[in-house]
């Protein structure tokens, strides 16, 4: 160990038999082990805590607890007038962590945005497959095709060209994939035949440096001292203590073990909520959970059929038993948190009667649908089966019987994307990076028929739509644009829209300063501890 | 004696093909492809899904991908986990020793109340003792383990404040693994208080641990007392007129061993393969979570190779136990 290590150890011991007095630490119960330190090569919220959002900055970020996009490593940008060249200018005087084998001899610069993206990007790129080549935000987002080249316009400058206009681009930038690494760093493993080193013993420009992980028990991390933004972290000592149950968790932080702790079990809110020793705080989450039916077989493929199934849909019920209260009705596909977001757009009124005479009008009679239900538990739907059961109810009320199926969750990520697929599904959407594209065209636009669109939907006027807003780089318009698509999408009804959680963050009450993030973080640059 | 040794050690070798075999069956049998399980909710194209597939080698025929498995353990080489990057042997050793230490620990405290429990419920045998133990026995025996799990630490944890709710030493305490065994590691470090910490630590859960096998070995010690106790060379002796602790602790008890052994051997090889629930509650950094989250992330390489490594250790225990049978019983190794 070296004198650096020792040192923040000290200061973690200091901090915790002082009490608050001096160096602070700060405890997170965090729910699960990250699957590795490069943020690149995952996509689990679990892992961007650990890395992305504690040890990395990217050149833009979305500002904690909203999903505005603010300067990170970037000072500024412009876009081209053709939506085509993202010309990024770079902060100075921004210097990457140093650990016990590596230390920087150069601050922040383009050479090490282009690694980080490079990378990902040229399959001739050294680091390209030492960690198995699978960047999977990266290819996600579309970016191989997006990007045409990234050039360096001088030490402080990088110029992204694009091969289409891509309005979210920006966004997509404060992602967690888009994190900047260090290229000197990487030259050094390279040389040292030690490259999965760069997902093991992380360098960043973040605002804590990596100290030490154990796998599913604990990560350590120390302040950053050299961080550029003046005055931040507040913590001098960052450790996230892994506890994967929930009930434990909420026993931890109830015996001042840890200070925060994620995703409480809906059950225990009320209680916590009544706790002296416990503040709840709670944002709405940016998901949407939903019924999508499959539009290319009948009688689903009949907007009025569509329509009256959703009227039959008692959404309160759900809202009641599945999220226990923790969440609330969606009548649009993206979340209210989320900018161009309807709220003039009528949800379907719950009218079992109606619903029943507008099938019988249509000629669906004795129809027998077939509902899936995940076998996984996410924020947008806690219980699937649960939810299933209670639409098997309600719409035998109108005369469908239902038949609840289910696979094992490969499988159903599989299987539900064929296209002659019978019924409709349960599934959901936890956004990416706050722009609407990234849940209207992604889960209802024509290319993600067979993928990711479930409800097999591809109409052109909503296309249209989607498709001019994502070339418009003007947000004004793009708002416009998105706020008809949804209008479209409430005519047509390819989904049942049911829901939006709630995401409860429990926090002890010495903890000041903590935003609950509407894109799942957990960020603990701007945390402190109260005397 | 070495003969007999070498002779279990012989069978060693069609266990070992068969368990590598059937690992590399077993994960491959279960629905559910490991590249759509990554992708998740968002999907990817069929371009994508082919240049993954080759990466990962599911493109060529699985006896080939079985040969190159097969020749790579046998180098002592078992793979790289998808998710971590990391290689399986390196994660399986920095995760065991954690479950050897809980094991261990569960194992002699279910032994050491165990035992003596059964004796003494068979030498009492229909008194009011017997039944007691028997009665709470069987409790242990069919507690839902997460719910004990939870109520001991709502109690001695949350009410009374007595013992850490989870993990293995107070965060307060850093230093390197040596061993990977936190009460040796925390004695090593020098730190006072670190040792007191981790013993702290293991109480709840080795409590948790035990209760099944301690009800199992109590209860089968007291059967097989009191099988021996009517055996008529325990007659004679008593005719003979030793003392009743001297029959039933010498004469009783070293026969009775042999079928408690087995129990205990039994015992041990479950707990080594991880205790799921234990580890989870207690967020205990052992082998059970590991292999249960490689599953559902259907990671093969860590599920094949976590599979082989726990059979290894089940069968070195089975060979102790073996031998301990011969140790007890002369005429089984002179068979």
């Amino acid at each position: 160990m070296s004198l650096k290590t020792y040192l923040a150890i000290g200061g973690l011991i200091a901090a915790v038999s002082a009490g608050t007095a001096g160096a602070q630490t700060l405890v997170y119960c965090s729910e699960g082990s990250p699957e590795g330190f490069d943020p690149a090569l995952y996509t689990s919220g679990t892992t961007f805590d650990a890395s992305s959002q504690s040890i990395y900055n990217r050149l833009v970020e979305f500002e904690t607890g909203t999903t505005k996009v603010i300067p990170g490593l970037a000072e500024s940008w412009d876009v081209s007038e053709d939506g085509l060249e993202y010309t990024f200018h770079l902060r100075s005087g921004v210097k990457f962590h140093s650990s016990d084998s590596f230390t920087p001899t150069r601050d922040f610069n383009a050479d090490d945005v282009i690694f980080s993206f490079e990378r990902q990007r040229l399959e001739d790129n050294p680091f390209h497959m030492a960690s198995g080549g699978t960047w999977e935000y990266f290819q996600g987002m579309s970016m191989p095709d997006l990007i045409s080249s990234i050039e360096k316009v001088d030490d402080m400058t990088v110029k992204f060209v694009l091969t289409r206009p891509e309005a979210p681009f920006v966004a997509n930038m404060a992602m967690d994939f888009a994190s900047i690494l260090s290229a000197e760093y990487a030259d050094q493993l390279e040389a040292d035949g030690a490259m999965e080193m760069l997902n093991q013993a992380p360098i960043g420009t973040g605002p804590f440096t990596f100290v030490a992980y154990q796998k599913d028990a604990v990560i350590r991390y120390a302040k950053n001292a050299d961080y550029w933004k003046e005055g931040l972290p507040k913590v001098d000592n960052l450790v996230f203590a892994i506890t994967p149950d929930a009930s434990v968790r909420y026993q931890k932080l109830s015996a001042g073990e840890c200070h925060v702790m994620p995703y409480p079990n809906p059950a225990d809110v009320t209680a916590m909520q009544d706790d002296d020793n416990i503040n709840v705080l709670e944002q709405e989450g940016l998901n949407v959970g939903y019924l999508a039916y499959n539009t290319t077989i009948a009688p689903y493929d009949n907007p009025k059929v569509r329509k009256a199934l959703n009227m039959a849909i008692d959404k309160q019920a759900i809202i009641d038993v599945v999220f226990q209260g923790s969440g609330q009705i969606a009548k649009n596909p993206i979340p209210p948190t989320m900018w161009s977001y309807n709220d003039a757009v009528e949800d379907d009124a719950y009218d079992p009667e109606a619903a029943k005479a507008m099938l019988e009008e249509e000629g669906v009679t004795d129809l027998d649908m077939k509902i899936w239900a995940m076998p996984v538990q996410r924020p947008y739907n806690p219980n699937a089966r649960r939810m299933a059961e209670l639409m098997q109810e309600d719409f035998s009320k109108v005369g469908v019987n239902v038949e609840i199926v289910s696979y094992e969750w490969g499988e159903y990520l599989s299987r539900s994307r064929a296209l002659d697929r019978d019924g409709a599904i349960l599934m959901g959407w936890t956004g990416d990076n706050g722009d609407p594209d990234n849940f209207l065209a992604v889960l209802l636009g024509c290319d993600g028929v067979e993928n990711s669109n479930r409800a097999q939907w591809c109409y052109q006027p909503f296309e249209d739509l989607i498709q001019e807003a994502k070339v418009t780089t003007d947000t004004d318009k793009r708002t416009e644009l998105y706020e008809q698509a949804q209008v479209v999408f409430k005519e047509q009804a390819p989904w049942a829209t049911i829901a939006h959680s709630v995401v409860y963050m429990p926090v002890r009450p010495e903890v000041e300063g903590f935003k609950v993030h509407p894109l799942g973080s957990h960020i603990f640059t701007e945390v402190s501890l109260a005397e | 004696m070495l003969r007999y040794f070498l002779g279990r050690l012989l069978t060693f070798v069609p266990t070992f093909l068969g368990v590598t075999l059937i690992s590399f069956a077993f994960i491959r049998v279960l629905p559910g492809d490991p590249i759509i399980v990554m992708a998740g909710e968002r999907g990817l194209t069929e371009e994508r899904y082919q240049e993954l597939s080759r990466q990962f080698g599911f493109d060529q025929p699985l006896l080939v991908q079985f040969w190159d498995y097969f020749t790579g353990v046998l180098q002592g080489d078992l793979g790289q986990s998808y998710v971590t990057k990391k290689p399986v042997f390196d994660e399986f050793f920095t995760l065991f020793p954690a479950t050897l230490e809980l094991s261990l620990c569960a194992i002699v405290l279910a032994m050491l109340l165990g035992l003596p429990a059964g004796v003494v419920a068979a030498v009492y045998r229909g008194k009011f003792f017997d039944r007691a133990l028997m009665s709470t026995a069987l409790v242990g025996y069919s507690m839902p383990i997460f719910w004990w799990a939870l109520l001991l630490i709502i109690v001695f944890s949350g009410n009374l404040g007595w013992t850490p709710v989870s993990g293995r030493i107070d965060l307060l305490y850093y230093f390197d693994d040596v061993t990977g065994f936190m009460l040796i590691d925390s004695l090593l470090s020098g730190q006072s208080g670190a040792f007191l910490s981790a013993v702290r630590h293991l109480i709840l859960p080795t409590i948790v641990l035990a209760t099944i096998p301690l009800a199992v070995i109590a209860r089968q010690t007291r059967s097989a007392m009191l099988e021996v106790l009517s055996e008529d060379y325990i007659r004679t002796a008593r005719a003979k007129g030793l003392s009743p602790s001297r029959i039933n602790g010498l004469h009783a008890l070293r026969n009775a061993m042999i079928p408690v052994i087995t129990v205990i051997g039994l015992s041990v090889g479950t707990l080594l393969a991880g205790a799921i629930l234990t580890e989870t509650i207690f967020s205990w950094p052992g082998i059970g979570k590991w292999m249960v989250d490689s599953i559902f992330r259907r990671d093969y390489p860590v599920v094949q190779g976590g599979l082989l490594m726990i059979a290894l250790m089940v069968m070195i225990v089975n060979l102790t136990v073996d031998l301990l049978y011969s140790l007890i019983n002369p005429k089984i190794r002179h068979r």
